[in-house]
């Protein structure tokens, strides 16, 4: 950011929240895009499906998620076309005793991907930009999902599975610590054998715009039927919320100090995805 | 301390014409003098009116000679489609570097400078965060020539503003307006049988009424309000959003790649869609207004009600359109206003009391009864 400090910035005023926009009753769209048409569409068919019947989800932890507040959720994350966010959605909604909406948070990629761009907005993506995040913990108090790994964890192959790549630089820690909301870290297990990637094919990611184009036991070979999740056990447990709150001011700014709190929240979940694995008797069943 | 002597610049254009009708009806208000190449396009009463574009000679020299305190920018062309780039940058650039010129000076009697500027300053991309705050920066340098424009001219009000440190600046960034009265490409767009959209893309929209604009715009001259603010109303909605408080079905006319070309096709065909907003079609935009509202300026609509006023107009448009509206008449304007034979109620613009105010005159005479009861 250049510096352009000529124009005086106003005068500090009380806090911004009071000032943000009441909902208007008959709107279905939210001013982030957010429909609750489509939202409940889907998550009475396909995501009510997938989540009880296909994935036959187990949720643990679910009283980790607070009731009130902001707090960012922090999960792995993995298959070519990651059921891992919706899931996790959709334990909040089935498990928790106070369902909230959770926002996740997407690559920009999408936002310029025609039809992409449309439906993931209208399902609750947000583009991972901080200011989005900061706005979605602190000013809304909402919760928000991020998958720090990014495209680095869904473009993985198949022989690397649950082997969690770097955490971003700890972008994330920073956002919930200048938000002053817990972080809770997020561990699933299934995602990697839904739709796992066998291969990736540069030449046609370049051709499609795609963010990698992956080759799995179902696409490109089989068409629209790529698209369908082999029938993994699903496990999602939710860890102890890591404060923030305790963070100066001063230290908030301190990379290092970020960076070794994300590198110390990819252990805890590296180290409970190992657990969940070795208890795991079958893929399938769980 | 004696009323305040205002400066509106443009007040040809909708922006400038309307703020003058509303500093009109302040009494706080001493003088108004209102300049632009163009004749004004609505009904003014006591403002005086000045045929000069910016030379900033002949704009210091008003200035100077009517001790003008205030200066109210608001001719920026923030709509590509309404002039030529060159013009356009002219007017925007060299056109605000003039105005700024004639508001500087050591001896200058001006104390405040209100400037029009465009939400078109954050772009519209991918990268975008959703809400743009004032102290933002877009993430990609300008794409289209407009928004060069934009972001150059601020630069040089944010330069004066630097330099002179005991004038208040006001930059003011408004997004898309909609109304009953103001016309810009996107009023045009979307008075259209159907939206024109990009397939497979929803953009978010957010608007700001006409009413607000002036209301912005007012308030930032009464009040003190140095610094950027957003000028947008709450609720930012999506295009489909929009379409459907239209009546109206989206339409995606054009494709999701090679977009400029169709949108080239369709300007042969009659249709125009300029570049910004073409872009906007893509990736929608959202500012953050809440500093605004934080200093004082409470909407009076929504982003959302100003789609359905919009409507109502739009439905009600095949029966007002034989109405030709307001000629400006140089010689009458001036008999008016100059002429010492003039005694009647027009001078006092008394014969223009519009249905409101009548209805406002007979409420304040009927409580007067009452009032002296209660004593």
């Amino acid at each position: 950011m250049s510096a352009r400090p000529a124009l005086p910035s106003p005068a500090p005023t009380d806090d911004l929240r009071r000032h943000l926009p009441a909902i208007e009753p008959d709107r279905t769209l939210t001013d982030w895009g957010r429909s609750e048409r489509v939202e409940k569409l889907l998550d009475r068919t396909l995501t009510e499906f997938l989540y009880h019947y296909w994935f036959r989800c187990e949720v643990e932890g679910i009283e980790h998620v607070p009731p009130t507040g902001g707090a960012l959720l922090v999960a792995n994350h993995a298959g070519a076309l990651p059921p891992d966010a919706s899931m996790i959605a959709k334990a909040i909604k089935e498990e928790h005793a106070r369902p909230r909406p959770l926002h996740i948070t997407v690559e920009h990629w999408f936002k310029g991907y025609p039809f992409l761009s449309m439906l993931v907005t209208k399902i609750g993506g947000v583009p991972a930009h901080p200011a989005n995040v900061l706005r979605l913990l602190h000013d809304e108090q909402q919760l928000v999902l991020v998958f720090p790994e990014g495209a680095k964890a869904t473009e993985k192959l198949y022989k690397d599975r649950y082997k969690l790549r770097r955490f971003g630089r700890g972008g994330f820690v920073e956002a919930a610590a200048r938000a002053g909301v817990p972080i809770v870290p997020v561990a699933v297990v299934g995602a990697e054998e839904a739709m796992p990637t066998i291969a990736q094919v540069g030449v046609l990611k370049r051709l499609t715009g795609l963010i990698y184009f992956p080759v799995t036991p179902l696409f490109p070979h089989f068409g629209l039927l790529g698209a369908a999740y082999l029938p993994a056990k699903f496990r999602i447990r939710f860890l102890p919320p890591v404060r923030t709150d305790w963070l100066e001011e001063s230290a908030r700014d301190d990379r290092g100090l970020l960076q070794e709190i994300a590198d110390e929240i990819r252990g805890q979940i590296q180290d409970e995805v190992v657990a969940m694995v070795g208890r795991r008797r079958s893929v399938w069943l769980g | 301390m004696s009323g305040r002597r205002v400066l509106i610049t443009g007040v040809s254009t909708f922006w400038g014409g309307r703020l003058a009708q509303a500093l009109e009806r302040d009494p706080g208000v001493d003088v108004i003098i209102g300049v632009s190449p163009d004749d004004p396009t609505c009904e003014l009463d006591r403002t005086e009116y000045v045929r000069v574009g910016t030379q900033h000679a002949l704009l210091r020299r008003i200035v100077r000679a009517a001790e003008v305190d205030t200066v109210v920018d608001t001719r920026l062309i923030v709509d590509s489609a309404i002039a030529p780039a060159k013009a356009a940058h002219e007017n925007n650039v060299i056109g605000t570097m003039n105005v700024l010129a004639a508001c500087g000076g050591a001896d200058s009697p001006v104390r405040k400078v209100v400037f029009k500027s465009s939400a078109h300053f954050y772009g519209s991309e991918r990268d975008d965060p959703a809400f743009f705050t004032e102290e933002m920066e877009r993430p990609h340098a300008p794409r289209t020539l407009l928004e060069k424009d934009v972001v150059e001219a601020e630069r040089a009000v944010n330069a004066f503003a630097g330099r002179y440190k005991h004038v208040t600046v006001t930059v003011l960034r408004f997004v898309n307006a909609l109304g009953r009265e103001v016309r810009t490409s996107h009023t045009a767009l979307l008075g259209l049988p159907a939206v024109p959209s990009i397939l497979g893309f929803d953009p978010r929209y957010q608007f700001i009424h006409e009413d607000d604009i002036h209301g912005v715009l007012e308030h930032a001259t009464r009040e003190e309000l140095p610094g950027t603010y957003n000028a947008a109303a709450d609720g930012v909605l999506a295009l489909s959003e929009v379409a459907s408080l239209l009546g109206k079905p989206l339409a995606p006319v054009l494709p999701p790649w090679g977009t400029g070309l169709a949108a080239g096709m369709l300007r042969r065909l009659g249709l125009n869609i300029p570049p910004e907003m073409l872009q906007q079609l893509r990736y929608g935009r959202g500012v953050d207004n809440r500093r605004l509202k934080a200093a004082g300026y409470a909407f009076r609509a929504t982003s959302r009600e100003a789609v359905i006023d919009f409507a109502e107009h739009l439905r009600t448009r095949s029966i007002t359109d034989g109405d030709p509206g307001y000629r400006y008449e140089r010689e009458v304007e001036e008999f008016l206003r100059r002429s010492p034979s003039v005694r009647g109620a027009d001078r006092l613009g008394l014969g223009r009391l519009s249905a409101e105010q009548l209805a406002e005159l007979a409420r304040a005479l009927e409580s007067l009864p009452e009032a002296r009861r209660d004593a």
